[in-house]
């Protein structure tokens, strides 16, 4: 008796050894000791885009000081949104086309100029956005080379005849969104014959590829574009509006340091960069985020 | 996030979304996935059983390549379905095929066990009667060991079928149909949106009813399909002596 | 579309993929190592009153029967947690586990064997340091079976959170996946099966050592 009291004694020890090592909060990380005192809570959305730009920013807020704690991954902006109202996270890289789009749907602006002032407008009191950047990067639908040829495509109007034939890929939230398969069908008329719902990434690109799906909503900076000879279709009518990145903030957590060290990379980002961090990111041996983030921040003098 | 904020009480929200009509008629409706999922359940199940059962069969009938159905069934057991099925599409393409396979991988070891024990558990009088009545192997095999099998065949292919049932929730996250749909697709629209956590929740209902019903059907079939002699707990207590477990159902859950 | 190898990203990533082990574990093993307790006085309810036992077995199977991706999202719908909490999968894993578990603790205290039970109480023994020091001892090789698939399976069913971004090594396979990454993806699917198997063949042995008398018996059978 003694002897299955000490067995079970020890198993339970061990496994509550064992499970308080995991981390208690995975949700939490450590935050790094600082030494100007403020701190702030930065998200990320389910793409690798959205995830090296808010470290981009992390480090950057960090060399300045910065108390900062990463949650990244937190799915489609439909998700992280209430992040930000709840103040579970503060700040995070956001576009300002899509970011309008879901705050007033009815929203017409197409321009760089025209969709930020409008952003800024929509944005409930409590968040803002910081200078946008020039970098862009729009959601679009793309073909492969030979969809192309095959139909003599170039822009989505010229692929609208062969819409009913042609399987759609992308994440489950563009069939749902105003510029997504419903702006595709109001603008210009285009109906698919199904939509097949895929993470964005790799898997998307590979869909593509491989003809599961005709055409597919890919990122303009996924660096899949250039290296499959992907065909960005042009969008005349302009569904999807201008992108420009731009840090969405919480109005509580801008401080004059937030404030200059996120314009300062903001000014330093064009689509060009972009296009190369997705690039580095992709590379065949598949490098941190923290690691592409240090060498474009070192590179830039930020 | 807050399922609280998705418009109010999250419950009164789910039952809207389950009992919206728009919700059922459709492609996309809850009848169509559910034939979907029940389409590659049942194409899964077939497909596995075509391999295991001939194969439990000869293994339980010769006595040789015993290893395979513990170590099958001991390895697979751990194997998780979302990082098989991924790596498969991955590695392949996107689309029907590799799903199947990988399911059908998992839906092999239930099946394979359930027709080994079978087959084993035969009465060795039932066996040594037939014998001497002049029958040989294969149809010693195929009229007295498979039948009198039947109860431990079947039980492995309810078993198959509900793990089935579970592990095709995950093929929506490979762009598939199937009631996994719903619950992927609310996930990406977040909790603020009556088709967020409402259409998650609905369609998690929609799922749990389903495997019970499907539990429940499978229960009937295997009472009326089974010879009453054999429906005793005599049978069951031979064939945990096969197993050196205390009963054969202790079936491990691996979706 | 060729699925880059990357083997380097392996020794760079040591530190995530502990984290990732570590939290797998925390999700794991918690919820099986809280249905274990919980299961005990059940069982022993279960084995004293048959009421009790016609309404627990049922409900345990209807439980059991319910695919983990359907309970983990409703969790939050009946505890009020929010949509990557943690618990939202070790709640699951729990009523897994007891449900489970009731049926062999229930089980193994019916098997014990009526002369073992009458020549303690004969001696002396009251209920409860029966149940402590007899009926339970004799229980456990078949409470240990039962941990053990309920353990591997805990372990397995754990990495389904991912699909809705509750960790452990499961997001390191939907990371993978993301990202065309299949070093990642075999990283984590291969850590979680040796986990697993590990963990199982420890608690085997475990089991063995504290019941000797069990090891007596096989032996002097033969």
């Amino acid at each position: 008796m003694k002897r299955v009291i000490a067995g079970v004694a020890t198993a339970l020890a061990a496994t509550l050894a064992v499970s308080a090592c995991g981390n208690s909060d995975p949700l939490a990380e450590d935050t790094p000791t600082n030494s100007s005192g403020e701190s702030i809570t930065i998200g990320s959305a389910n793409f690798p885009e959205s995830q090296l730009l808010a470290e981009i920013y992390a480090q950057a807020l960090e060399a300045k000081g910065v108390s900062v704690t990463r949650k990244p991954d937190l799915g489609s902006r439909e998700k992280y949104m209430d992040g930000l109202k709840d103040g579970s996270i503060d700040l995070i890289p956001e576009y300002t086309g899509s970011l309008l789009v879901f705050l007033d749907e009815k929203a017409e602006a197409t321009s760089s100029e025209d969709v930020y002032a409008a952003v800024q407008e929509a944005l409930p009191d409590n968040l803002i956005v910081l200078e946008k950047s020039e970098a862009q990067d729009k959601d679009a639908v793309v073909v492969t080379e030979e969809t192309a040829e095959r139909w003599n495509l170039k822009s989505i109007e010229d692929l609208v005849p062969h819409c009913g034939e042609a399987v759609f890929g992308g994440a489950p939230e563009f069939q749902t969104r105003p510029n997504g398969i419903p702006g595709l069908a109001s603008r210009y008329g285009c109906n698919f014959k199904s939509f097949s719902a895929l993470e964005p990434g790799a898997i998307t690109t590979k869909a593509l590829l491989e003809g599961t799906v005709q055409a597919a909503d890919i990122f303009t900076t996924d660096a899949s574009i250039a290296a499959n000879n992907l065909v960005v279709l042009e969008d005349p009518k302009n569904n999807f509006a201008a992108e420009n990145v731009v840090p969405l903030i919480n109005k509580d957590k801008a401080s004059d340091t937030v404030k200059e060290t996120l314009n300062a990379v903001s000014a330093k980002l064009d689509t060009e960069q972009l296009l190369e961090l997705n690039a580095a990111l992709n590379a065949p041996d598949k490098p941190e985020y923290s690691d592409v983030a240090k060498d474009w921040l070192s590179k830039a003098g930020v | 996030m807050d399922p609280r904020e998705a418009g109010g009480e999250p419950v009164n929200s789910t039952l809207t979304w389950l009992f919206d009509p728009d919700h059922w008629s459709g492609p996309t409706g809850i009848p169509a996935r559910i034939l979907e999922h029940l389409g590659y359940t049942a194409l899964t199940v077939l497909v596995a059983a075509a391999i295991a059962i001939p194969l439990g069969a000869v293994i339980g009938h010769t006595g040789r390549g015993t290893f395979l159905i513990a170590g099958l069934s001991n390895g697979l057991r751990a194997l998780p379905e979302l990082g098989l099925l991924t790596l498969l599409v991955l590695l392949t393409y996107v689309g029907l095929l590799p799903v199947v396979i990988s399911l059908v991988v998992l839906a092999l070891p239930p099946i394979l066990a359930g027709t080994y024990a079978g087959i084993r558990n035969v009465d060795r009088a039932v066996v040594d009667a037939a014998r001497g009545m002049g029958m040989r192997g294969g149809a010693v095999l195929w009229r007295v060991e498979l039948p009198n099998a039947l109860p431990l065949i079947l039980g492995g292919l309810r078993s198959a079928t509900l793990q089935v049932i579970a592990t095709a929730t995950i093929a929506a996250y490979v762009a598939l149909g199937g009631l996994g749909r719903f619950v992927i697709d609310g996930n990406n629209a977040g909790a603020g949106s009556p088709d967020g956590y409402p259409q998650m929740a609905a369609g998690a209902i929609v799922i749990a009813v389903l495997a019970l019903v499907v539990e429940g059907v499978l229960e009937l079939v295997q009472r009326l399909v089974v010879s009453p002699g054999l429906r005793d707990t005599a049978t069951r207590r031979r064939v945990a002596r096969i197993w050196r477990r205390p009963t054969p159902d202790l079936v491990s859950k691996s979706t | 579309m060729n699925v880059d190898w990357p083997w380097p990203w392996l020794p760079r990533n040591v530190d995530k993929i502990a984290a990732a082990l570590g939290e797998h574990l925390y999700l794991a093993l918690l919820p099986v190592l809280v249905g274990l307790i919980v299961s005990i006085p059940l069982g022993w309810a279960a084995r004293r009153w048959p009421g009790v036992r016609l309404v627990l077995v049922p409900l345990a199977g209807v439980l059991y029967t319910i695919p983990s991706l359907a309970l983990i999202t409703l969790v939050p719908l009946l505890i009020g947690t929010k949509i990557i909490d943690p618990l939202n999968v070790q709640v699951p894993l729990a009523i897994y586990t007891i449900a489970l578990l009731v049926r062999s603790v229930t089980d193994a205290l019916l098997a014990v064997p009526g002369d073992v039970t009458a020549a303690a109480t004969a001696v002396g023994f009251r209920e409860s340091r029966l149940f402590l020091t007899v009926e339970l001892p004799l229980a456990i090789p078949v409470i240990v079976a039962g941990l053990r698939v309920a353990t591997v399976s805990a372990m397995s069913l754990t990495s389904v959170g991912a699909l809705i971004g509750i960790g452990g090594l499961g997001e390191l396979i939907t990371e993978g996946f993301k990202r065309n990454n299949a070093v990642e993806m075999v990283v984590a699917i291969a850590l979680i099966v040796v986990l697993a198997l590990v963990i199982d063949a420890l608690l085997l042995l475990v089991g063995r050592l504290i019941t000797p008398w069990t090891r007596v018996r096989q032996g002097a059978s033969r």
